[in-house]
């Protein structure tokens, strides 16, 4: 077929040719933004962020202070020497500590006296009771280098030989506990992110099926001018990309700034028992400069699971429209 | 350019509506589809712009047999068809500008590029005064006129029009036929169907007619 160049007019005015009005729409988007219920999907999708960072950080400060609460009981144990007829337990209590100062590994040892290992008691039996003829036990407190394996048992051995009422506690039952409960914080932390992902999927098809049905008519034209699935794809899946990072940022964003102030909100509860209690198990609420680090890629995570959600979702649509 | 060999179309478990359709549409010819109402004229467009599929029987496209073609080989052909239906199929928020210009947007030109092709063309249509207007607040022949201006912008190798003149006056109607002459003079080949004896009278040309689903050449 012979064509004319397609550069050539198709018609030629000459001088008379018009100029578009200096303020006239050439580009318009294709998709207009207002077509798709972008609202909506920027709460449901800063929602979801906000709770997914909520439960992230919630995980990040409890296997913080778990960890660190294990850090500090493994680096010590306890030896409890019990009163025993016929024996005396001041002799018995230097004789345990003079033969832990032997052991290697050992870098400090410390005897609670009578008073404390009384006032260790405080809570449980009041203050201005004489403890004098009660057997109350005695305590020691050793303190490992980091790193150290110690040989329990031969230790065991050893402190029995010259004290034989002392038992060892290196707290392993505590850790065990410990390392199980923080353990099953991450797994329902990430049972809930997965919930969370999940639902931001669904939510994310449903929009996307409702934007395709409000703009049917444009998909439809789109095709008579020759356009791909993919070019129309590309269409509303800038508005999608942008909307999820949207809702990503101002859901991460309300998140992060829950936990800057988290300081400040412990401190309103501090004096209760509910919030001395939170305090002791969890510290101030301060994520550290890596959890925020999480929190963001987190954020920039759900935004990227919204733009794939609304891909997949538009070229199963797409394969409906004509 | 087009080949039809025994194509029947009926929708769904219906009668059918066209039957043993054998005719050629060669390159750069001009003939007008016609027919009573109902006779089947929109669906024949519809096969030839591959938004329906023949039940049964051969439709050849540009050399492709297209009961063979993909998604994306059926977007690629159409960029070398133009269309104009009756009801226009204008984007409500572009203006008539935009609405022209989208299938040079479709395939990636630069406005720079085609900005004085796209203003003539409209002025050419009567539509100069109306670049930046929004087709609600454009009249049927308005609407009818952009709607022709961006089926034939892009200069399509094949422009098939479903009642082009029904909306305009008889000056304006003339004038598109001139339009759609000078097309068919670039290299386009040209499918109008149409009611108007009138227009048919104005230009000799090979004429397509529907009767009972049955098509009648004359030449």
């Amino acid at each position: 077929m012979s064509r004319t160049d397609e550069h050539v007019p198709l018609v030629d005015l000459g001088h008379e040719r018009p100029q578009v009005p200096a303020r006239a729409r050439t580009h318009s988007p294709i998709v207009p933004r207002a077509s798709i219920a972008g609202r909506a999907l920027v709460a449901v999708v800063a929602i979801m962020t906000f709770l997914a960072s909520i439960t992230t950080g919630a995980v990040l400060l409890i296997s913080a202070s778990a960890s660190q609460w294990q850090s500090d009981v493994a680096s010590e144990i306890t030896i409890q020497v019990r009163p025993k007829v016929g024996r005396d337990l001041d002799r018995d209590v230097a004789a345990v500590v003079d033969a832990m100062r032997t052991q290697p590994g050992i870098v400090d040892t410390r005897p609670f006296t009578k008073e404390e290992s009384s006032a260790l008691l405080e809570p449980w039996l009041g203050t201005g009771l004489s403890l004098d003829d009660l057997p109350v036990p005695r305590v020691i407190v050793a303190r490992v280098a980091p790193g150290t394996a110690l040989d329990l048992s031969a230790l065991r051995k050893s402190i029995t030989q010259v004290a034989p009422s002392a038992s060892v506690d290196d707290h392993r039952a505590w850790i065990e506990r410990m390392r199980s409960m923080s353990g099953a914080t991450v797994f329902f932390g990430l049972g809930i992110l997965a919930l969370v992902i999940v639902a931001t999927i669904i939510s994310v098809s449903f929009a996307t099926r409702g934007a395709m049905a409000a703009n049917r008519p444009i998909v439809e034209v789109l095709h008579f001018v020759g356009a791909g699935d993919r070019f129309i794809a590309d269409r509303f899946f800038r508005h999608f990309l942008l909307l999820g990072l949207e809702g990503g940022v101002i859901g991460g964003g309300v998140a992060m700034l829950a936990f800057g102030f988290s300081e400040s909100i412990a401190g309103w509860f501090s004096g209760t028992p509910v919030g001395d209690q939170f305090a002791a198990l969890l510290g101030t609420f301060s994520l550290r400069p890596s959890g925020y680090l999480v929190l963001a890629v987190q954020a920039v995570m759900i935004a990227a699971i919204t733009a794939w959600a609304s891909r997949r979702t538009l070229f199963a649509t797409l394969d409906d429209i004509e | 350019m087009v080949r039809f060999e025994n194509v029947g179309l009926r929708y769904g478990l219906g009668p059918e509506i066209l039957r043993d359709l054998n005719f050629l549409i060669p390159a750069h010819s001009f003939q007008f589809l016609t027919g009573p109402s109902g006779a089947g004229k929109t669906s024949l467009l519809k096969l030839l712009f591959l938004s329906l599929r023949p039940t049964r029987g051969l439709v050849n496209l540009f050399g492709r047999d297209i009961s063979l073609l993909g998604k994306n080989e059926i977007a690629d052909l159409r960029k070398r068809i133009g269309i104009v239906l009756q009801d226009f199929r204008l984007l409500d928020h572009m203006t008539t500008y935009e609405n022209v210009a989208l299938p040079f947007r479709v395939i990636g030109r630069d406005e720079s590029s085609y900005r004085k092709e796209v203003i003539d063309l409209l002025r050419w249509v009567g539509l100069g005064e109306r670049m930046d207007a929004l087709p609600p607040i454009l009249s049927g022949g308005e609407k009818q006129r952009a709607a022709i201006a961006r089926a034939v912008i892009s200069r399509p190798q094949l422009l098939l029009a479903d009642e082009p003149t029904g909306n305009v006056d008889p000056t304006l109607g003339r004038r598109l036929l001139r339009l759609f002459i000078e097309l068919n003079k670039t290299g386009t080949a040209v499918v109008i169907a149409t009611h108007d004896i009138n227009l048919m009278d104005q230009y000799e040309a090979r004429r397509l007619v529907l009767h009972q689903g049955r098509l009648h050449i004359y030449e």
